[in-house]
């Protein structure tokens, strides 16, 4: 129920559609990753799914920001049921990766910013390793490719007060996994998969 | 003519063709298969049906729910309009002035009859204020630019648009401002209609192809003179004789034309086909109410002078 009136909440403020141009939205296990500007961008993502796939997927966000306040911990924990993850350097064991791989089971799917962090420039950032670190514990789950457009003119960083502009979320083909390829060659892709999903 | 017979023959017209154009539409279905053209036909035609429902159902409810429809009519545009306008992180909270402040803000000063600030809120008091909230950002890069896109959207989708339901409080000396408005809106959309119409069977010379490939003299002139005719027919419900409410319809239709040529115009620089989604087989708002922002402020001005006390 709330989770359906959030969901709708932010589609209306967003305008926000998906636009499924390299798969279809299906009840299965899937890492969504994508582009990361604006603090809307988990939420939209979520949003924007059918509700027996958003019911499933869990965003992966920060800590700090989403049990700051109780409005954002009721959020975080009944809603959208995050995965909260510390900023900070991991350590052995506290390692955030083991929390997402715990999340997934056998059911969820995740929402993930392999950014870690947002950023305000033209393309994204280089992405963080732990993208390959999940697709290489779990390579039967499928790995998305998704580009955010526009919500960082929404709600830009640092700003309170969202101005209502039309966003959008395109989902590409499923990120395959190459044998013997480096992170390094990975992760590049994972980003070039992302951005070559921008409207031109 | 007493208002409210004139209201449901004008309803009565709409829902006359209407459901001409579903016949049409259903029997084009099946007797041609599975087309493109003839699906969005059928869709347009769909919502063609909601959006008579929803205006008609305002302007029954009277002159506060046309104003609150158009107002968010208004909201919507300018939200397509902004969205499709490169703005800069500089732009962002005088975009929440523009959104939030000053459209409301023209919408209440026409609720509140107040003719001689409305109608130089935007041109003037926005048209100072948009800038000064931007430079006061910090931000220089491309700032005229920017600045010229931001008034420029208000001024189409918000105060001309705004225009439109200002025709109901026109002291007419004769006839009723309600009839007016839909007398107005029926024949700038009829004209949009029939210009695809014709467009679509005869059109063959093209008049700026450059700009939109879809606008032919074929569809330009039959559309805009058979809309015409329409609201010639329909003069009883209008403070106008025959000949003049064939004039004001022709003078509607053509600043209908010039709205879509325009707004194709900007489509085209930002290498888009519709400004939005919003509406199935339409495109988006802005792409529907383009012809009415242009038409609304010169009709509402001519009438405003030459049919008021």
């Amino acid at each position: 129920m709330t989770d359906n009136a959030l969901a709708l909440g932010v589609r209306l403020l967003t305008g926000a559609r998906a636009h499924w141009r390299g798969c279809v939205p299906e009840v299965r296990q899937r890492i969504y990753f994508a582009n990361h500007s604006s603090n809307l961008d988990a939420l939209v993502l979520w949003a924007v799914l059918p509700p027996a796939v958003r019911q499933l997927t869990r965003p992966v966000a920060a800590r700090d920001y989403w049990t700051a306040g109780p409005l954002r911990q009721y959020l975080a924990a009944r809603v959208f049921h995050a995965v909260l993850i510390e900023r900070r350097k991991p350590t052995v064991s506290d390692n955030p990766l083991t929390q997402m791989i715990e999340a997934l089971g056998t059911t969820h799917s995740l929402i993930l910013f392999p950014e870690g962090g947002r950023f305000t420039g033209v393309d994204p950032q280089p992405f963080k390793g732990g993208l390959h670190h999940l697709a290489r514990k779990r390579p039967e789950v499928e790995l998305i490719p998704a580009y955010l457009e526009n919500l960082n003119r929404i709600l830009p960083k640092g700003e309170m007060l969202p101005v209502p502009m039309l966003g959008g979320v395109t989902f590409g083909a499923p990120l395959a996994w190459i044998e013997g390829e480096t992170k390094e060659a990975f992760l590049v892709r994972a980003r070039q998969a992302v951005m070559s999903l921008r409207t031109p | 003519m007493k208002t409210d017979s004139s209201v449901v023959m004008l309803f009565g017209v709409v829902l006359g063709i209407l459901t001409l154009a579903t016949g049409i539409g259903t029997w084009l279905g099946r007797s041609r298969g599975p087309n493109d053209t003839i699906q969005n036909l059928n869709a347009r035609i769909r919502a063609w049906w909601v959006m008579v429902a929803v205006f008609g159902g305002a302007v029954v409810l009277g002159e506060r729910a046309t104003l609150v429809l158009f107002g968010f009519i208004s909201f919507l545009a300018l939200r397509e309009f902004i969205t499709l306008t490169p703005t800069r992180a500089g732009d962002h909270r005088t975009l929440f002035w523009v959104f939030f402040v000053i459209t409301p803000l023209q919408y209440w000063m026409v609720a509140e009859r107040w003719y001689g600030l409305w109608t130089i809120l935007i041109p003037v008091y926005a048209f100072l204020f948009v800038p000064l909230r931007s430079a006061l950002t910090g931000d220089n890069e491309r700032f005229l630019e920017r600045t010229a896109k931001i008034q420029w959207a208000l001024m189409i989708c918000v105060y001309c648009l705004s225009h439109a339901p200002a025709l109901l409080q026109l002291p007419l000396r004769r006839g009723d401002p309600v009839v007016l408005l839909l007398w107005f809106v029926l024949v700038v959309q009829l004209s949009d209609v029939l210009q695809y119409v014709w467009g679509k069977t005869l059109g063959r010379r093209k008049v700026v192809p450059q700009v939109s490939p879809n606008k032919t003299w074929e569809g330009l002139i039959g559309g805009t003179i058979s809309a015409s005719a329409v609201g010639a027919a329909l003069y009883r419900a209008t403070p106008f004789t025959a000949v003049q409410a064939a004039g004001m319809a022709l003078v509607v239709t053509a600043l209908g034309f010039a709205g879509g040529v325009v707004m194709s115009a900007i489509k085209r620089d930002r290498g888009v086909k519709d400004f939005g989604a919003l509406i199935e087989g339409h495109g988006g708002m802005l792409d529907r109410v383009d012809s009415l922002a242009f038409a609304a402020p010169v009709f509402f001005h001519l009438t405003r002078f030459y049919f008021t006390d």
